[in-house]
């Protein structure tokens, strides 16, 4: 099983999340996330004090999948959260030993 | 030759005051969320703490001696320059059929009047302050200060005493008394407590709209200010009013218009609610003597002086948190000053000697000058003196490890938002240790390295 963890631009969650639905993934999880990559910040004046804004809001998208579909998950999500501007994000693949569903018990494949 | 009737109540005089009363007042909790928002999240309490404990103080003080002092006529001519009465207007004292000269409005309601601006006054100068006062040190400045500068000022330029009776400068609703004395007494107390934590250019404003929304209540209750000023209803009521109108709206384009100007400038809420204040504070001693075409000029002038003023304090280093002296001291200035060189006897009967452009040469000019000026070195030094008297005593700045993580809880036990889910404050402990927190990209002054870590 492979962990699909994606940083996205808030605006592309949609799109991801629909990508997504349509390969047939069963459940993702997101969280509210602050960085910057190549793009870097932007800046803000206030009275003339110019403040840089070094993290940006992003979206982390997290995916966990059988390793048969990974390519796919990983293709739907950067067709989806592409737009060809600077800071579109990153997606990257790790391995995952184990996945338990808490309510049943049951482990591996079954339990995605 | 018949004696002049007594005068009567005036009815309509009466009412104009009383609601102006109330619009001041209302000038103080605007101004508690124009510092507020403009502050960090995690003292926004404790700064609009500071306006509305001044509510509570001063009204207080004003009814137990403050307007006996201030518009009390002392006994002795000579006294009277300085300070006014001892016993006149004491609060065990009733007055409650008295009339105010000829105005025919009641005594109480010029007294509750000039409260609403004592208050006011005082809580201006905690713009300077933020983030890193104790709240105790905070009340026995705010009580010092008003007794020894506030009311002595207040008789000096108002209540029969030497700026105003003798020196002949003009004050109409307070450049001089409040804004030049709060905005010095400000820079007094910035440099005894010091830059906060970390200070390298400010920080950031926490909520921009009650930024807005301040602003525009100040707006609102600054017309009571100026033209109430007039305590009567009259033609000079309705001027004063149009000048308010027309120099702070000209003092919202004036900053965003330095903003816009500048290399890939923006036109900001922030700027254009600073903008109108400056326009405000420059309008309120020149308001009922001069024309509302040099009212306007005076505001677009007070905009854009203001907006570059407020980055000196970068270039010398002290940490005037909110600006009380980049538009206070200086927007009163260019106000005081205007009095001198657009004053004219044609337009206020107020005015004696024409100002520059009016033909009057640079007599009146002077007298603003001299005032300005002696109220400005008065108020900087007993200010400093205060501040520094509480610092030695009983402690005025709070410790480093309070101020990290927020003056609110360890001041007053409440924090200001409650987003965390965990019930933990509004904070988070990343906004506390100022992780991901924007940085001033501003040049930051020559200094000693301000060491950010708390508690060993």
């Amino acid at each position: 099983m492979k962990l699909v963890t994606a940083v996205i631009k808030p605006y592309q969650l949609d799109a991801v999340k629909e990508a997504l639905h349509a390969l047939g993934v069963a459940g993702l999880t997101v969280s509210e996330v602050q960085g910057y990559g190549r793009q870097k910040g932007h800046t803000e004046v206030y009275r003339g004090a110019e403040y840089t804004v070094e993290f940006l809001p992003k979206i982390r998208v997290e995916v966990v999948t059988d390793e048969i579909d990974v390519d796919k998950v990983v293709d739907a999500i950067v067709t989806a959260a592409r737009t060809g501007k600077i800071g579109d994000g990153k997606v990257w693949v790790t391995p995952v030993e184990e996945v338990i569903r808490v309510r049943t018990g049951e482990r591996g494949l079954d339990a995605l | 030759m018949p004696l002049a009737d007594p005068p009567v109540l005036d009815t309509g005089n009466t009412a104009w005051l009383l609601a102006s009363s109330a619009l001041v007042l209302l000038m103080t909790p605007g101004l508690a969320f124009f510092y507020g928002g403009l502050n960090r999240s995690k003292s926004v309490l404790n700064m609009m703490m500071m306006s509305f404990s001044c509510i509570g103080l001063v009204s207080v003080l004003w009814l137990a001696y403050g307007f006996s002092f201030a518009f009390g006529t002392n006994s002795n001519a000579n006294v009277n320059n300085v300070i006014g009465s001892w016993t006149q207007y004491l609060g065990n004292k009733t007055f409650a059929t008295e009339l105010w000269g000829t105005t025919g409005i009641p005594t109480y309601v010029v007294l509750a009047f000039q409260m609403m601006f004592a208050i006011i006054t005082v809580a201006l100068i905690s713009g300077a302050i933020s983030d890193r006062a104790k709240f105790s040190g905070w009340l026995l400045f705010a009580f010092g200060w008003f007794t020894i500068v506030y009311v002595p000022v207040a008789h000096s330029i108002w209540g029969g005493g030497w700026i105003g009776a003798h020196l002949g400068a003009l004050d109409f609703a307070g450049g001089t008394a409040v804004h030049i004395n709060a905005g010095s007494a400000a820079l007094g107390l910035a440099l005894v407590l010091g830059k906060r934590v970390g200070w390298k250019g400010g920080f950031k404003p926490h909520n921009v709209p009650f930024v807005a929304l301040g602003a525009g209540l100040l707006w609102f209750g600054w017309f009571g200010f100026n033209a109430g000023s007039e305590l009567t209803a009259d033609n000079l009521t309705a001027l004063a009013f149009v000048n308010t109108q027309v120099a702070t709206a000209a003092g919202f384009l004036g900053w965003i218009i330095v903003e816009w100007l500048r290399r890939n400038g923006r036109p900001t809420m922030v700027g254009g609610s600073s903008g109108a204040v400056a326009g405000l504070v420059a309008i309120t001693p020149a308001c009922a003597y001069i024309a509302p075409y040099a009212a306007t000029l005076l505001g677009l002038v007070a905009g854009a002086v203001c907006a570059l003023a407020v980055s000196v304090k970068y270039k010398l280093g002290f940490d005037d948190s909110l600006d009380v002296v980049g538009v206070h001291f200086t927007g009163g200035w260019i106000g005081s000053l205007w009095i001198g060189l657009f004053g004219s006897g044609a337009i206020s009967s107020y005015v004696k000697h024409d100002g520059l452009f009016y033909g009057g040469g640079v007599n009146q000019l002077g007298r603003q000058a001299l005032a300005s000026g002696l109220v400005s070195v008065f108020s900087f030094s007993v200010a400093w003196l205060i501040g520094t008297a509480i610092e030695k005593t009983i402690g005025f700045r709070a410790t480093q490890e309070v101020e990290v993580d927020g003056i609110d809880v360890a001041e007053h036990a409440e924090s200001a938002y409650e987003f965390a889910p965990t019930g933990g404050g509004g904070g988070g402990a990343f906004a506390m240790a100022g992780v991901g927190a924007p940085k001033p990209s501003t040049p930051a002054p020559a200094e000693e390295p301000v060491s950010e870590k708390v508690a060993g």
